[in-house]
């Protein structure tokens, strides 16, 4: 799959987001990597920010469409 | 069979748990293997559970922890994170100090890997 929907659905989870990045590893669009920064995030663990990406790509990440996915999160204090 | 129990078990009472494709001796998975790194430079004692014998495991895992993507790092029954985060909380010293922490002090002395076998 192409990066922009996976981009669009993490704007919707983070409409505040200072940083949003999607890239396709390895060029299969299979295996990604995310980067947010969104003040949203301020003052949760890392296990937390991570499930609010994990929350907003279910549905790739339930069917399989994605196979492999990195993620770097932070909040912007 | 359903593995839940056994899952449980291992979470609540292993020092250091990780749920990884593959085994600490063979891991199937680059992720698998940088959280498996990670806390190996952290010097933890490590109990790991290959999840890739029966696809039943994974999924009991998951609607236990609430995590989706494997492998899984617990630390005394907390789930620590996935490889990314284990990754960066070791790069920033923070997962030594959670060992120190929960384990005590002398965690490292009893530096150990212990596969189990679900099936």
């Amino acid at each position: 799959m192409p990066t922009e929907p996976l981009r669009t659905l993490l704007e919707r989870e983070f409409p505040d987001a200072t940083e949003l990045e999607v890239v396709d590893r390895t060029g299969g669009g299979d295996h990604f990597q995310v980067v947010v920064s969104a003040p949203s995030l301020d003052g949760l663990t890392l296990v937390e920010q991570h499930r609010r990406v994990y929350d907003a790509l279910s549905e790739p990440l339930g069917d399989g469409t994605i196979h492999e996915l990195r993620i770097k999160t932070r909040g912007t204090t | 069979m359903s593995y839940s129990d056994t899952i449980r078990d291992v979470i609540e009472e292993s020092d250091v748990a990780i749920f990884m494709k593959g085994t600490p001796q063979f891991a199937m998975c680059g992720n698998s293997d940088r959280a498996l790194q990670a806390l190996r430079r952290a010097g933890a004692p490590v109990t790991a559970v290959d999840v890739l014998p029966d696809p039943q495991i994974r999924q009991e895992l998951t609607a236990i922890s609430g995590w989706p993507t494997i492998p899984q790092v617990f630390v005394k029954g907390e789930l620590v994170g996935g490889a990314d985060i284990v990754e960066e909380l070791e790069q920033s010293g923070e997962l030594e100090r959670t060992l120190r922490e929960r384990l005590g002090d002398d965690f490292a002395a009893a530096r150990e890997e212990r596969a189990v076998s679900l099936v």
